[in-house]
Order: C-alpha cells, then structure tokens, then sequence
C-alpha cells in the first residue's frame, strides 16, 4: 500500500465482506416453513445464493422467514428494496430465480406474473 | 465466490475461550459442513463483547440475533432451527433478570441500550486476527489524514482541543504529554504502550488488544508521526498471550501492508513497533518501573524529574500513554477533535471503559461517556446485585483507589469527582460489594496486593505498608486496639507524602476511603470484637435477634451446649463456647439468629 488511495480502495472492497453486520440494502426473503422446505425451499435458497455471486451482487441481504399461511403457494420468495413495497413472488422455482434477480433486484422492474402480494410499508 | 448470506460470529475472548467457546466453534463447523450450509455461511471469531457474564456469545447476522451461554450440545438445533429454517432458538437467548423477556436482538439488551460504544466499537464485530475487516470498517484512515493533511504540530493541536486525558489512571491531559515529548531536544524518540494493566478486577486493556489490535497500533503509529518517534514498544504483560499472538499478528500483517514500516503512505515517516513481554510484576505498570524493565533492567521506579517526556528510554524523549489512550486516537483524527470534545463533562472528554466485577449480574465490559452515574453503571447496565443482597459498596481504581459507599451512587463519574470523593478513576476497574462483604478486610485484600507487590526500593512503601498491614490483620482478628485507627491514618498521611512512586502513593488510599466512609465497621472490630458483615472469620459469630419467640429448637441443635434461655422468652448465645458452625441459623424458624 503506497498511498492514502490504496487504503481507501481496499476499504471498498472489504467493506462488502461485512456489510452483512450492518442494516440497509436489499433484502431477498424465502420461506422457509416446513410447507416451503417441503416445495423446494432449500433449492430455491441456492439458486438465489449462486445467481448473486454470479452476478456479483452487493448489499443484499438474503434471510428466511417462517410460514406466512400461504403454503399453497410456496416456494414464497420476498424481494424488498429500500423505500419500496415489499414483493411477494408465489410458486418460485430454481429457474425462476434469475428473472426476479435480474428484472427485479437489479432493475427494479417488478415480475408481474409471479406476484402474489405487495405489502406497503 | 460463493455469496455469504449469513455471518455467526463466535467470541473468542478470553472470558469466552474460557467458558468454552473454542468446542463450540468447532462443533458450529462441523454441522455447517454436514449440513452442506459451510460455503454460504461464514464462521467468524471476535474480540470481546463485554458482556462476559453470558459467554459463550454467538452472534447470528444479518438478523443480528443475540444467543447468550451457547454449549456444542446446542450447536446442532441452532444450526438446523436457525441457520437452515430462519427461526430464532428462544431458549438460547438472553433473559432480562427483571422482566424475564427474552431479548432477541443485540442492541435491545439493557447492558448495551445505556452504553457508548467508540472504543469498544470493533470489539466483538471483527475478526482482530484480519487486518482488512479493521481497514473496512474505517481502520488506518486516521494515519492516512494524519500523515498526508496534517503536520505532526496540527496533530498535536487537535489532541489538546479534544481534552483526552490519559486513561492509565493519573488523568495526564494527553496532547500536553505528546507536546512535551515533541519539543524535548533529541533526534531519537519513542512511544511506549503500557499494556501492563495489573489491577485486580480490570481487563479493558486486554479486551481492547484482544478484539482490536489495530486501534492500538494506529493510534501509537500516529502518536510516532506527532512526537517524531520512528520507534515505539508495546509493553504488555506476559499472562496475556491471547493479546499477545493478536498483536503479533497485527504489526505483521500491518507492515506486510505497508502500514508499518518505511515511508509510510509515501510521506516519508517511517515507524516499526515491538512487543516487551513483561514478567507480571505490578509496579512495572509505574512509567520509570516500565522503561526499565524495557531496558533489561530491573522492573524498579526512579524518582521523577526529569519525566520520561525528556529522558525516557535508554536516556531518550519517549511518550508513554496506556493502551485505552491510544485506543481513542484514531476516532479523534478522523472525526474531529471538536465531536470529541462534545462527549463528557466539562473537564472530563468522551467516554471511559469500565470492567465490572463482584457481586454484580452482568460482569463484564461498559463503555460509557464521562459524567454518567456509578447507579446507572452498576444497576441499569449492570443489572445489579445478585441473589436480592443490597449494594454496600463499589472499589474503583485498584489498589490505588478508593470505594464510593451508597451515599454516592448518584456521583457524576469523572476524574476530579472521584478524587474528590477519595477515590479516582485509575484504570476503570469496578470492583461490587454487597452487605456481606466486610470493609476492613477489603483494605487487608488491597493492602495484601500493594505490600506483595511493592518493590521495595523506598523504605516507606515497603515498611510503611507491612505495617499497616500488620494492624489491619490483627484488627480483622479482634486484636485491634483503641488507638489503631489514629495509627493507620497517620501512617497513610506519611506514606502517601513520602513514598518514591505512585504505588506506594497510593497504597494507603483503600484504609483512607474505607475509614472516609465505613469508620463506624472498625470501630465494631476494634470495640465490640464483632464483625458487622459477618465476614472476618475469626469474629464471625451469630446473634440472636428480638425476632427470637423462644421456641428451644436452636438449644436442641447446637452440637456444643453453647445456647440457653427460658422457653417463650429471647435466647442467647454464649460466644465463647460457639464453635460458629451456623446450624442454629439454619434451623431457626423465625430468622431469628443473624450472622455478625
């Protein structure tokens, strides 16, 4: 490290590896009730996890949640972005995962046909 | 590169090591990876959170979920609960001892909610052993101002306006200390680091360099560059290894970055760092004690002037400030020595770290600003006295402090409050007392560590304290005398006048402040023979009380005969056939009988 630069530089490269510590930024909601897990939660969790590191995200956060009472429609997969309704997507599949990743969490366009619900906050 | 979605920080302080965070961990890494979770969940090891009391502490992120005494048989439900399902495991988190509500989040807790955390910032949220987690939370940018936006006289400038005060014990304005050093003549300079902390019941400093290394380095490298020291040694003592490998660890991954080392940030400032392990003797901790030991000498104060500002180490200008001090440099370039000056009280700057020990629920870590009151440290952060006893008393500052009784509890905390309530901040170590605790034998204790612990150099100290000593043992074994407690306190006075260095100083101050404010429980040994709290063993003894009905079940019990009186009217003990075996108390129906 030469200069004052170079530290700030490798700051922003590192900050991202702790970000997680600290609130703000996207947050990707599954369902992991024993309905979701039993519709393919878990894989649907993986697709996100590789999709984002594919794509090379920062500053989303992927979480779980409980049973929301909507298990017919599980897998359910939440998508909130700062300042905006929070987004319900019904009956995601692994390979639905990278059309909400890339329309959505990146562009900000919503999915329509995957919506179940829209939560305003 | 696999996304992480999740962060379990682990601590591994030394209070977590100890109540076995190490198997924990393990066992958290073995289930990640059997459960095929290890690549998207990252396991991390921290410094101290503070809240030793409660370890092992794991911390669940991004939900930020705070799980207190986690054992490895724990480790498989939070994993599959938790980590794979997203539900939070109740039974593992904290309970407020008052409410009984079980706190899920981190920063709800009553321990943390009144704190200030700036310090203690990184402690218990980085892993101290990765320089880049200290660099992404802000680490190294106060050299870099400080280096490339500021002159060594600017940095010294700010560190008067922000009224730090040197955090060791004594109070010493610190940007007066680093001017004097900077305008002592000499072309060789040090820093020294006294990370010798040694007073019973304190552990801030080795919490600081167990969970944040960095800050310490950053904050002394700065000092070099403001002083004109190229130089500098940490002196840290030998029973903290854990602090040690950290450090270690530290100033190599720091000069293998450049961080440390020659023309740093191309300014042209070099500075290298070393560790003198100490050998654990409590007056190395004195400044002139210090350097010799660093010197290869033995650990022995000298008489003061000249200060070490004009001839410190090996006959140079060396700056010696304690590792707390240090630690509060880095926030105070990069922020401004204006928003520190705004935390505190008038004379008294930004916050102090306090270790909180004894008969208290939360022992452990509090960082809170100067001015706040002992009631808020002890019962809203610490949760108070355990098993319902009441509050007696709280030592501050060591062996060289004094205790503040009840009376006091409302005493804003800052340096000159405390002295003038006769006690003083030294290095932040609370030490609780309850009703049980006998006042005279808490003098014995602290004079018991300053008498072992002096060096013997100066025949005050070293004669002065056996002494003293010598009567508060025969007092606390009912051989006092009436002209005893005229005795201590003019021995004190001669004591504390004419000793060499702040030890012996201040040696006398635990028997001052205890006979400020408990005179009344020597003068219950001395006179009556008796020790109100029940605690010195040879005048333990049990009293039987108006409560007593006269029932006969104490006189049926007692193993020695030691107990009579009429039936339906009030016992009596006779004491010198009591063999103080305490099975009247226990079988007494009416509490009757009392310890004292």
């Amino acid at each position: 490290m030469k200069t004052v630069e170079d530290l700030k530089r490798m700051r922003e490269q590192f900050q991202s590896q702790t970000k997680l510590r600290h609130a703000g930024g996207i947050q990707i909601i599954v369902g992991m009730g024993t309905c979701g897990i039993a519709a393919g939660a878990r894989e649907v969790m993986s697709a996100i996890l590789d999709e984002i590191a594919k794509r090379k995200l920062q500053d989303v956060t992927v979480r779980q949640t409980g049973c929301i009472g909507m298990c017919e429609k599980e897998v359910l997969v939440d998508v909130v972005r700062p300042d905006e309704p929070r987004i319900t997507y019904g009956k995601v599949t692994p390979a639905a995962v990278s059309k909400i990743i890339g329309e959505h969490v990146v562009n900000g366009r919503i999915v329509e046909e995957l919506v179940v619900g829209k939560i305003s906050q | 590169m696999q996304h992480v979605r999740a962060h379990v920080l682990i601590c591994a302080g030394t209070g977590c090591t100890a109540s076995g965070a190490a198997k924990v961990e393990a066992a958290l890494r073995e289930e990640l990876a059997k459960k095929g979770l290890d690549k998207e969940i990252m396991v991390v090891e921290t410094g101290c959170h503070g809240f030793c009391e409660m370890g092992p502490l794991v911390i669940v992120y991004p939900e930020g979920t705070f799980y207190v005494r986690v054992q490895p048989e724990d480790v498989p439900e939070l994993v599959e609960s938790h980590l794979y399902k997203g539900r939070i495991v109740q039974r593992l988190l904290y309970k407020e001892p008052v409410t009984h509500e079980s706190i899920p989040n981190y920063n709800e807790l009553s321990f943390y909610k009144k704190q200030m955390r700036m310090v203690l910032a990184n402690c218990g949220h980085i892993n101290p052993e990765i320089i880049e987690e200290y660099i992404a939370v802000g680490g190294y940018e106060a050299l870099g101002k400080a280096l490339t936006t500021m002159t060594p006289e600017q940095v010294v400038d700010e560190m008067k306006k922000s009224g730090l005060r040197g955090r060791g014990g004594g109070g010493f304005p610190t940007g007066m200390k680093w001017d004097f050093t900077r305008k002592a003549a000499g072309d060789k300079k040090y820093v020294v680091c006294n990370a010798d902390e040694g007073d019973p019941g304190a552990f801030m400093d080795r919490s600081v360099l167990e969970g944040d290394p960095h800050r310490v380095i950053e904050g002394m490298a700065v000092c070099g560059y403001a002083i004109g020291a190229d130089e500098g040694y940490i002196y840290v003592r030998a029973e903290y290894p854990l602090a040690i490998k950290r450090l270690r660890i530290a100033i190599k991954q720091a000069e293998d970055l450049g961080l440390l080392g020659e023309n740093i940030f191309g300014s042209g400032f070099n500075f290298r760092l070393k560790i003198k392990e100490g050998a654990g003797a409590f007056v190395c901790g004195e400044e002139t004690a210090l350097l010799a030991s660093i010197e290869g000498k033995r650990g022995m104060p000298r008489p003061r002037p000249p200060f070490p500002a004009i001839s410190g180490l090996w006959g140079k200008p060396t700056n010696i400030n304690n590792v707390e001090t240090f630690a509060n440099v880095p926030q105070i370039i990069t922020k401004g020595a204006d928003w520190y000056a705004g935390i505190g009280t008038e004379k008294s700057k930004g916050t102090k770290v306090f270790a909180l020990t004894g008969r208290i629920n939360h022992t452990g870590l509090a960082e809170v600003p100067m001015g706040i009151t002992m009631r808020e440290i002890i019962f809203d952060i610490g949760g108070g006295i355990p098993g319902g006893k009441k509050f007696k008393a709280v030592q501050i500052g060591g062996p060289s402090g004094g205790c503040l009784p009840t009376e006091l509890l409302d005493l804003p905390i800052d340096y000159d409050s405390l002295i003038q309530a006769g006690a003083m901040m030294g290095s932040g170590g609370l030490v609780v007392m309850d009703e049980t605790t006998c006042m005279v034998d808490l003098a014995k204790f602290f004079l018991t560590f300053t008498q072992a612990e002096s060096c013997g150099k100066c025949t005050p100290c070293r004669e002065g304290t056996k002494r003293m000593l010598e009567i508060l043992t025969r007092i606390t074994e009912g051989e006092g005398k009436e002209t005893d407690i005229a005795l201590l306190e003019s021995m004190a006075k001669n004591i504390k006048t004419s000793a060499l260095c702040g030890l012996g100083q201040t040696a006398p101050n635990p028997v001052l402040s205890t006979l400020r404010y408990f005179r009344d429980e020597y003068e219950a040994h001395i006179k009556e023979k008796r020790c109100p709290a029940g605690a010195c063993a040879k005048l333990a003894g049990y009293q039987i009380t108006d409560a007593c009905k006269g029932c006969g079940l104490c006189t049926k019990t007692c193993p020695v005969a030691a107990i009579s009186g009429e039936i339906k009217s009030r016992h009596a003990i006779d004491q010198s056939v009591c063999i103080k075996c305490g099975a009247c108390m226990t079988k007494c129906p009416f509490k009757a009988i009392i310890k004292g």
